[in-house]
């Protein structure tokens, strides 16, 4: 039983890089979940070194149960994406995470040039809250086992998150690909 | 040693899952019970197969299922480790004598001296109606467990 992600990446979805990109990953994460932000910068070197070949997309997937604050944070990052600066949000939110609490996100959303009514309307209202709540769905039907859940062109990817391992599983894909 | 199979009645079983309280197989006759059999408390925290079930946990009340988890950790490992990752799914002590639960299913790694990694997900009348294995390594996710609610629930 290989898992495979049953919601295909389209156009609502956070996406980095070519949407013609030979190879897509999928992150279904936690902005609280140290795994994830340590995988964090070995996203950014990946994208780095694959450039146009790799398109990276994000998902929440909100540990709520062991992160008090994940939830908070998602929607810190929807919210900003209802003003175009999810990837900004998304940055500081894993750049910063140790600092993470949810007194500070007006603090970042402000430093960011978010427009503070609107975030905390969006937020107050559900409007993220239903995309989050889509996105783990999606995640728990997709066989996402905890965070980060890593799916490389559409398979989960049960190695380790280091970049490494990532790197070799992306270029073989790609050898795959064109092979 | 055979895993059961789907349209096997599940064997009934009595384990502790506090230092006085036991919970029997039979209790919740009436009402889906997913098994979770796993090879040890405290493996690392984010990827944990437990704490992913415990937050599903709102998905698997929509089929009015019970989670239970079974390992050959005794009670009082048990309860550090529910109390330190806040579990709120039974966690039964397949301890004395040793793995028998596990053996009876067909999900006892000798060698290990361990459980397999592995689902089984029973229905109200105790028949078991799906089962899967994973490699110890690999954490298997809720897909599968809650497509075979599904299929149960529409009466498939």
């Amino acid at each position: 039983m290989s898992a495979t992600l049953t919601q295909p990446v389209s156009a609502p979805d956070h996406a980095e890089g070519p949407a013609d990109a030979p190879l897509t990953l999928v992150e279904y994460g936690d902005y609280q979940c140290p795994y994830c932000g340590a995988a964090y910068p070995v996203v950014k070197r990946l994208q780095k070194t694959l450039g146009e070949k790799l398109r990276f997309v994000f998902r929440n997937f909100p540990l709520t149960q062991a992160h008090p604050y994940a939830q908070v944070a998602a929607e810190a990052a929807e919210a900003a994406a209802l003003q175009g600066k999810f990837w900004e949000m998304h940055d500081l939110l894993f750049k910063q995470q140790a600092l993470l609490e949810p007194d500070i996100i007006p603090t970042w959303a402000e430093k960011l040039g978010l427009d503070l009514e609107k975030l905390g309307n969006d937020i107050g209202h559900g409007v993220v809250e239903e995309r989050i709540r889509e996105d783990r769905q999606s995640g728990i039907r997709s066989g996402v086992n905890g965070t980060p859940t890593f799916f490389i062109n559409g398979a989960r990817y049960d190695g380790p998150p280091d970049y490494g391992s990532l790197l070799s599983a992306l270029e073989s894909e790609l050898a795959r690909r064109s092979g | 040693m055979t895993v059961l199979q789907p349209g096997v009645q599940a064997p009934d079983f009595s384990l502790s899952t506090t230092p006085d309280q036991k919970v029997s197989l039979s209790d919740f006759r009436g009402q889906p019970v997913v098994l979770v059999f796993y090879p040890a408390d405290w493996s690392p925290v984010c990827s944990d197969q437990l704490a992913l079930y415990n937050e599903l946990m709102p998905e698997f009340s929509e089929f009015a299922a019970q989670i239970i988890g079974i390992s050959v950790d005794g009670v009082w490992c048990h309860l550090a480790f529910s109390k330190d990752r806040k579990l709120h799914i039974p966690l039964l002590a397949d301890f004395e004598p040793k793995g028998a639960v596990a053996r009876q299913y067909g999900v006892y790694r000798e060698k290990d001296g361990e459980a397999e990694r592995a689902l089984f997900v029973i229905d109200d009348e105790g028949v078991i109606r799906w089962s899967h294995v994973s490699p110890v390594g690999i954490n298997p996710g809720a897909d599968g467990i809650l497509k075979a609610l599904e299929s149960m629930a529409k009466g498939e």
